[in-house]
């Protein structure tokens, strides 16, 4: 019996294959895949994880394919114990292999970080001197971390220091993540900012929120026993309503306020008598 | 041979036996929830009585005699738990006997009242909305429900520091701070003391900050 051709025959399913479930991925998947589109920076994540999956789809058709295309032309008949052919290198697959492999790195390396600088760091800390940095006006907020709670400050509205976070839609929020013990990380999922909160560093990170929202707030980075503990609820809301709120805040917290030390990127807090 | 064999396999088996034993024991270990008592009929919701005193002392915590820590008040004794239990929907009554000395507030903000009644406590008997942050010693914060009460220090110079627990209002000198909050739905929520107050401790926040049953516990809304 003469053997088919394999090379061609798997080559052919596997490129029908692939040109009908890439588009299906695209289409069915990215729409769903994580971190949604609560801001610029999450709609952004959500192009490049859809981006990604559309390559990683061809690859992973490549792989399961051979395993069954294998598993059923290329078992051991039955009863028989035969060596395999000796298997020889081929200068062609070699290169191939190489070349296509390479391609896709490469690739993906050059996306990642245009992606990267074209976000303004795509929603993750970007240090105290952040390579890239979005136009326009932007309002500063300062988180800060401590065992084992989240506070902000608002230092354009005289320093103010709050216990949940709020932010305007439609307007680029400048972060500036510290923290005044540990290492903590903060991370808002659906807004896909998230940025490590260390002492002594001021940990910028930018984030547009697009709509009116709730969102989640955690620690991202193993902080201590109550790490778990560390969460929080913050709110988009729209720009008058955020004025309104700043109002009430101000009034709210004013005897805390009075208590602070002025605004600073971080923050050195004084020895403790027991604790140092 | 096959006796050794036994032999060792049983005593392989017998000391992993006993190091689960240890070690669920001690993942399972939680302070005795005390259950706030019921407030007098003229005014509604429970009553949570509580101290903190600098050392906890060998009687009622052999393995941490000298770590800082809350007592709750339980049928006329102060018990060592920091797992209470309050009713859903109420006003809960809290008042704190404070035996301690000043450690001071890492983030002044907390020296805030926050999210209590009218957003004020009573401080031996004065209502307040602010400690200084230096005075701080400890405080009682529940941060998902927003409350936040910053005690301050007994003046290390006082002649009557109570050594160790229990400590009685009437012999040693202290705060008194009642302040009450409301609950809503019913959940477990996590309470904790903000001031870095774990004597000899990295930052102050080790010790009885990271252990339950001292500096923080469970508020269990039923």
């Amino acid at each position: 019996m003469t053997e088919p051709n394999h090379a061609r025959r798997f080559g052919l399913i596997w490129l029908v294959s692939t040109l009908i479930a890439t588009p299906l991925v695209v289409v069915l998947l990215g729409p769903i895949l994580p971190p949604g589109n609560g801001s610029e920076q999450a709609s952004g994540q959500a192009t490049d994880n859809t981006v990604l999956l559309a390559m990683a789809t061809p690859v992973l058709l490549l792989v399961v394919i051979y395993l069954i295309y294998a598993v059923v032309y290329f078992r051991q008949p039955s009863g028989a114990v035969l060596e395999g052919p000796a298997v020889r290198g081929d200068a062609r697959i070699q290169t191939t292999w190489i070349i296509v492999t390479s391609t896709l790195v490469l690739s993906l390396a050059v996306y990642g970080t245009v992606r990267l600088l074209a976000d303004n760091g795509a929603g993750s800390g970007s240090g105290p001197t952040p390579l890239t940095v979005p136009k326009g006006p932007k309002l500063p907020v300062q988180v800060i971390g401590q065992q084992w709670a989240f506070t902000y400050r608002y230092p354009t509205y005289g320093g103010l220091e709050v216990p949940h976070l709020v932010l305007p839609v439609n307007q680029t929020v400048e972060l500036h993540v510290t923290s005044l013990d540990v290492i903590h990380s903060f991370w808002a999922r659906q807004l896909a900012v998230k940025a490590d909160a260390n002492p002594q560093v001021d940990n910028v990170a930018f984030v547009k929120p697009t709509h009116v929202q709730t969102f989640e707030v955690r620690c991202a980075e193993l902080c201590g026993i109550w790490h778990g503990e560390m969460f929080d609820v913050g709110h988009v809301v729209s720009g008058p309503e955020f004025q309104r709120w700043i109002r009430r805040a101000q009034a709210t917290y004013a005897p805390a306020t009075k208590l602070l030390p002025p605004y600073s990127t971080t923050y050195q807090p004084k020895p403790t008598r027991r604790g140092g | 041979m096959a006796k050794k064999i036994l032999a060792v396999g049983a005593a392989v088996v017998a000391v992993a036996a006993l190091i689960t034993l240890y070690v669920a024991d001690w993942a399972t270990s939680f302070p005795k929830t005390v259950s706030a008592a019921s407030a007098p009929a003229n005014s509604q919701g429970a009553n949570l009585t509580l101290e903190t005193v600098a050392s906890i002392g060998p009687k009622l915590s052999p393995s941490h005699p000298s770590w800082v820590s809350y007592l709750v008040r339980s049928n006329g004794r102060w018990v060592h738990s920091t797992d209470y239990t309050v009713p859903a929907n109420s006003v809960v009554h809290v008042t704190i006997y404070q035996f301690d000395t000043p450690t001071g507030l890492r983030n002044p903000f907390l020296g805030q009242v926050q999210g209590t009644v009218g957003n004020l406590a009573s401080y031996d008997g004065k209502p307040g909305n602010t400690v200084e942050p230096e005075e701080a010693s400890h405080t009682f914060a529940i941060p998902e429900l927003g409350v936040f009460v910053p005690l301050p220090g007994v003046p290390e110079e006082s002649k009557h520091l109570c050594e160790e627990a229990p400590c009685e209002p009437s012999s040693s000198d202290h705060h008194t701070i009642s302040f009450s909050f409301r609950t809503g739905r019913k959940g477990r929520f996590h309470w904790q003391c903000f001031v870095p107050c774990g004597a000899g401790w990295f930052f102050g926040n080790g010790g009885p900050m990271q252990t339950l049953g001292y500096m923080d516990g469970f508020i269990d809304v039923v």
